[in-house]
């Protein structure tokens, strides 16, 4: 019975599809990413390996990617990932401290808009940040009398920016959102009670002490898809601007950047170089995130 | 009962997870309500401009609720054809089918690894389970270079399977359906094995029903990659009436979004877009909390 319960004669099989589809467009799309790195490969061609020189040319020669692209998408992480996640942990407690039905229909509300995303539903924003007269916060603006002419909001290397932040802001409430919640309402009742014994008195030693400690797992778990949320959105400036490169590569990020230079220029083997950059970076961030939230440092690093 | 919980409410001041409602909750509605009602907003534009009439689409001054609803948006989409005319109804068609395909073969694809790797010792199962948990930050469009090689080296390039194919592996399906397995006790999977049941009857008569929150959730997170994607139209497939309604859709906030009856078309299809996002969402949400208490990384 043991034997059976530990059989391996059906352990490829069952792992096998995942397993294949893992490979091909996971693993092997990584290994190709950063072999090509090191290639000059225009399509055309065979690719010819160049060494270093995608790297060395990205961060000495390419004046759009320093001078722009990279400030652009620190920016927009602190906000979007940085802030976007302290906001969901924000929320998803207050959430945690009302009775469970005004809870789930505000959860779902707030969980709504990151079902679909930010980049398709750009066409509402475009309507809302519409440059005309008649766009809804041109004419409110115009209306209170804080501008005079209608602004070109999409168009506008100003304002981009901020407006993109804010529509990844308002879709970003997803599963990493939900997990949070579920984790700080999963908080046994028990270790508030005996944390008030042991001397905690407010609602906000109660967050430090037993929240975020119990919840940890979940929240840790609320980082990784904060983190892959923030880059994965990062098409919404070209969808609301409608233009690759964004107007005075003012929306320009990391993302859009590989686009700009993989499938329009069709110089793929510095696209891959952007790539590796770029999964390099989050890996980075990811396990920055996770010695944050590490319990104690004996403790083996999860990522 | 209660006057035990009302005197512990007395004793410990702690609102975690509240039964009933208390006074003390006002000040978390008095901001949860109106981030709620900025949050909703758009989505509240997105009904109310799809049913706009166009003189009301283009008002001015511009008004947030419709007055005069109408269908007229709805039945100008399905008039419209898109590029090459290939008419709407097949960018929809072929969205149910790639969305009803995706749902099903990542459930089931997740659901067999993630028992395997939860229930089974095998070599490598720990570093196998770590990679996936790496792959949970794996980000697809940055490598969506490569794949593009991949796709037209395999053949798949124009192929309609490309719409499929590359959403099946999920990291993040595997990890939920794994660590939910996690809690069904082995002794069940033992006593089924003494009546001589198999790893397919096992998997279909013990693991999957008793997952199912973890399923559902699965299917849902498989149902907005899949409802929502526009990678593989864009980027592998040139054959327009391969397409999907997703991709159909970003080209009309492309072009056609600020042109005149582009703005009643692309409301209404906004509004496709969303509805069943939020209707498979709002009929699984409970199955989804649960097996978000299980999604911690330890």
């Amino acid at each position: 019975m043991r034997k059976s319960l530990s059989g391996k004669s059906s352990v490829p099989i069952f792992l096998a599809p995942y397993a294949f589809f893992f490979m091909l467009f996971i693993a092997i799309p990584v290994a190709v990413a950063a072999v090509l790195s090191f290639t000059y490969f225009n399509t055309m061609n065979t690719p010819q390996f160049i060494g270093m020189s995608n790297y060395i040319n990205l961060f000495t020669n390419d004046a759009v990617f320093m001078q722009h692209v990279l400030p652009n998408t620190i920016v927009y992480a602190v906000f979007v990932g940085g802030f976007g996640y302290i906001l969901s942990f924000f929320l998803a407690w207050s959430l945690s401290q009302i009775t469970k039905r005004p809870r789930t229909i505000m959860a779902i509300i707030i969980y709504s808009p990151s079902m679909t995303g930010g980049i398709l539903l750009s066409t509402v924003w475009k309507v809302i940040f519409n440059g005309e007269r008649s766009g809804y916060l041109n004419f409110i603006l115009m209306k209170l009398g804080v501008i005079e002419q209608p602004v070109q909001w999409l168009q506008s290397s100003q304002y981009l920016m901020p407006i993109m932040i804010i529509v990844s802001l308002w879709s970003s409430m997803g599963v990493g959102f939900l997990a949070i919640l579920a984790g700080i309402l999963n908080v046994d009742q028990e270790q508030y009670e005996a944390a008030y014994i042991d001397g905690v008195s407010n609602r906000f030693q109660e967050i430090i002490y037993v929240t975020i400690p119990n919840a940890r797992p979940q929240m840790l778990f609320g980082t990784v898809m904060a983190i892959v949320n923030t880059f994965q959105s990062s098409g919404v400036g070209v969808a609301l601007s409608g233009s690759n490169p964004t107007p005075n590569y003012a929306g320009q990020l990391i993302v859009t950047h590989i686009d700009d230079f993989g499938f329009i220029r069709y110089e793929m083997g510095y696209a891959a170089a952007i790539s590796v950059v770029l999964l390099v970076g989050i890996r980075l961030l990811s396990s920055g995130a996770n010695r944050l939230f590490g319990e104690n440092e004996n403790e083996g690093s999860v990522l | 009962m209660s006057t035990y919980r009302k005197k512990r409410f007395h004793t410990v001041s702690s609102g975690a997870n509240p039964q009933r409602f208390d006074r003390s909750q006002i000040k978390f509605y008095l901001y949860l309500i109106p981030i709620c009602i900025v949050m909703g907003l758009p989505i509240l534009f997105i009904f109310s401009n799809a049913f706009k009439p166009l003189d009301e689409l283009f008002a001015y001054p511009p008004r947030f609720f419709v007055r005069r609803p109408t269908l007229a948006n709805f039945s100008n989409l399905f008039k419209l054809t898109g590029n090459s005319n290939i008419p709407i109804s097949r960018y929809l068609f072929n969205s149910i089918i790639i969305t009803g395909s995706a749902v099903v073969f990542t459930v089931l694809i997740s659901v067999s690894a993630g028992y395997v790797f939860s229930k089974k010792k095998f070599k490598l199962r720990g570093t196998l389970f770590h990679i996936n948990t790496l792959a949970l930050m794996f980000v697809p469009i940055a490598v969506s270079i490569p794949r593009y090689f991949i796709i037209i080296s395999v053949g798949l390039y124009d192929n309609f399977l490309v719409n499929i194919l590359p959403l099946l592996c999920m990291p993040v399906s595997l990890f939920l359906i794994k660590q939910f397995i996690d809690q069904i006790p082995g002794s069940l999977i033992e006593a089924a094995v003494i009546d001589g049941a198999g790893d397919y009857t096992i998997m279909r008569k013990i693991i999957m029903p008793l997952a199912k929150p973890a399923l559902s959730t699965v299917a849902i997170l498989a149902f907005q990659s899949s409802w929502n994607s526009t990678d593989a139209s864009s980027l592998y497939i040139s054959n327009e009436s391969l397409k999907n309604f997703s991709f159909f859709m970003s080209t009309l906030s492309g072009t056609a979004g600020n042109s005149v009856a582009g703005q009643g078309i692309s409301a209404a299809s906004a509004l496709i877009m969303f509805l069943p996002n939020l209707i498979f969402f709002i009929i699984l949400q409970s199955r989804v909390m649960n097996t978000m208490a299980h999604s911690g990384l330890k």
